[in-house]
């Protein structure tokens, strides 16, 4: 079905199960428990899963597949929300223009950088795309300020009046789909629990879910299997009548039309751009995602910017007062030695927290997450009958 | 006239005359040796054909076209393929991939934007791969990773990588160097059954004289840069000058 084979297809049902029903999964803890905090089901952290999702898909066909590593992929994420909030502010509030064009002047981007930066492979080329992200931070910062307003960054103001939107005088546009206020929510209460279902977010599962079918496809197909022999072997692939230097460009604009989406979509989420997305710690980060989640796996990725983005936004919340709550049961010298030990890994520690895990990943489970899944199939292989082992294997 | 003709090629390294004057015609279908002492200039020689390194002088023809200022993968689509003294191939990809990615150079040309069918639904190149697979005798070895395979099985799988395009000429460097010598027995014993089987002239470099007159039809002895002689084989053997060049070293 859908051109996939069985291993594949099931892995595609999978991801949108997860992705319709994530209001649900991430919302496990009733409103009114202590634990409500680990919840992850509120509309603006879902969006991120999913933008951030589709930026580390698209980082992973460069990345995963030709083992080209790009220290600059924030540029095309920059260059796609820029693209989109001027369509907003001159065209339309409706975000599909917006997203398109984000797709397009990132893909457009991304040629001119790939076409310089692949002139050089290994940490040439790292240190070629990080220059190019670096320059286009500057540049947004300082010089080109008209089109991207410097420090503040550019917003959907009163004053901007689209084209095809008729708005009225003074009102602030709201991003729509069709009308459909990006911004809207369904609520539904059951007993303690609140689930929220958001239009934004549903939108950008969309996108994603046809971003993660593209990039199977692309996996599958003779295509990326020429780019799995880029990174196997570049000498034997030129001398078999193969031109590498297309391929390796191909894949950089594809993945730069990637980051461009996601770009899009952050800006249809939230109106707003400011050129630190293009800041090298952003460029980093994907890079730390599909490391973490797995490298060359599909879902891989997925799961790395889930879980970076899940610690960035629960971890940091946690503060000293509710490890206080926590062992509170405990006698007071061993509760305040805890809370002190734990203190520098919460809050603003995160990092902390994140730099040992991705340490551990990196020396136990070079695989990543992925990996880390592939043992506990395998474990429960050894245990359980031939038909559970079939059910835990996990896809890719 | 040969289906390679090399004129007057110098190559120079700074202070050092790689290649001198070398001229070589190579016949079609015919197993072709280039042998000679180390620095002999036949690595240079090679990589002049195949477009790594460029001559500072000369010409080399191939079928008729000039093969100077194309690229590898442009002479390769030509119909030259190279056999690397160390086995080059996709080390992690499976022996089965490692020869579909020929069949599609060979199908699609040096670049194809083939991103939305699957490999699985390429029922032609898959048939040709399993064909050449078959061929090698490695049609048991499909699923294998590249990596894991024995240094002869590496061998087998890169010729077969070559042959898999339908090349005109094929060029060895150094087939047998660092094996066996059941690994080298099995490599002369493929290359024959290559040569008998079908229309394609091959150039080999080699240092085994052993494996040399088992294949060769026409040998070239270069010596510093310039070929000393080129004759059959049997000539060669007893020629004093490549006594004296080359097989004195070696006592054959």
């Amino acid at each position: 079905m859908l051109g996939l084979n069985n291993k594949d297809l099931r892995l595609f049902i999978i991801v949108i199960c997860l992705t319709v029903f994530a209001p649900f999964i991430l919302n496990p803890f009733p409103e009114t428990s202590e634990l409500a905090q680990f919840n992850a089901g509120y509309p603006d952290l879902m969006q991120r899963f999913i933008i951030f999702g589709i930026f580390a898909i698209g980082f992973n066909i460069l990345f995963g597949l030709t083992g080209y590593l790009s220290f600059g992929h924030a540029a095309f994420l920059g260059v796609g929300s820029y693209a989109a909030i001027w369509m907003m502010k001159l065209l339309t509030l409706n975000v599909i223009p917006a997203i398109l064009m984000s797709i397009v002047f990132a893909g457009l981007f991304a040629v001119v950088v790939g076409y310089i930066s692949l002139r050089r492979s290994g940490i040439y080329f790292s240190i070629l795309t990080l220059a190019f992200a670096q320059m286009s931070y500057a540049l947004a910062y300082s010089v080109l300020t008209p089109i991207t307003g410097g420090e503040t960054g550019l917003q959907i103001k009163a004053t901007d009046t689209p084209l095809l939107s008729n708005l009225a005088e003074g009102e602030i546009g709201r991003a729509n789909l069709f009308g459909l206020d990006m911004r809207s929510s369904f609520e539904l209460e059951l007993g303690n629990w609140l689930f929220t279902f958001n239009a934004g977010y549903y939108i950008a599962v969309v996108f994603m879910l046809i971003a993660f079918y593209l990039s199977i496809r692309l996996f599958r197909s003779p295509f990326g299997m020429m780019l799995r022999a880029v990174k196997s072997n570049q000498q034997r692939m030129n001398y078999t009548g193969l031109n590498s230097k297309p391929y390796t460009l191909a894949a950089f604009v594809i993945s730069g039309m990637y980051a461009g989406l996601a770009g899009g979509l952050m800006v249809a989420m939230d109106t707003q751009v400011g050129p630190e997305r293009m800041f090298w710690t952003a460029s980093g980060e994907v890079v730390l995602m599909s490391i973490l989640g797995g490298a060359g796996t599909l879902i891989g990725p997925v799961l790395g910017a889930g879980m970076i983005k899940y610690m960035e936004n629960i971890i940091s919340k946690i503060n000293d007062n509710i490890l206080h709550k926590w062992f509170e049961f405990m006698p007071d010298g061993i509760e305040d030695f805890l809370v002190t030990i734990i203190h520098p890994f919460i809050g603003k520690g995160w990092h902390l927290t994140l730099g040992l895990l991705f340490m551990a990943v990196i020396i136990f489970l070079p695989g990543g997450l992925v990996e880390l899944g592939q043992r506990i199939g395998r474990l429960f292989r050894r245990g359980g009958s031939k038909d559970t082992a079939a059910q835990s294997t996990p896809a890719e | 006239m040969g289906i390679l003709e090399v004129k007057g090629v110098n190559k120079r390294f700074g202070g050092l005359q790689a290649l001198g004057d070398v001229n070589l015609s190579v016949s079609e279908n015919s197993v072709h040796a280039i042998i000679g002492p180390n620095g002999a200039g036949k690595s240079t020689l090679l990589n002049c054909l195949v477009g790594k390194l460029i001559p500072d002088t000369g010409s080399v023809m191939f079928d008729g076209q000039s093969v100077l200022g194309q690229t590898p993968y442009q002479i390769n689509q030509m119909g030259i393929s190279r056999v690397f003294q160390t086995p080059e191939i996709f080390g992690d990809l499976s022996v089965m991939e490692n020869m579909m990615i020929p069949c599609l150079a060979k199908r699609d040309g040096s670049f194809e934007l083939n991103a939305w069918p699957s490999v699985n639904s390429q029922k032609d190149i898959i048939e040709h791969a399993e064909q050449v697979l078959e061929d090698m005798n490695m049609a048991e070895k499909r699923d294998m990773h590249a990596s894991s395979l024995s240094r002869g099985d590496k061998r087998r799988l890169e010729i077969g990588m070559c042959l898999a395009q339908e090349p005109r000429l094929l060029l060895l460097d150094e087939p047998t160097a660092g094996m066996a010598r059941a690994d080298t027995n099995n490599t002369i014993d493929l290359l024959k059954e290559i040569k008998d089987q079908r229309d394609i002239t091959i150039a080999i470099i080699e240092h085994d004289m052993h494996v040399v007159f088992s294949l060769a039809e026409r040998i070239t002895v270069l010596a510093q840069g310039t070929p000393l002689v080129e004759d059959t084989p049997d000539n060669i053997k007893g020629h004093p000058k490549v006594r004296e060049a080359y097989l004195g070293e070696a006592q054959v």
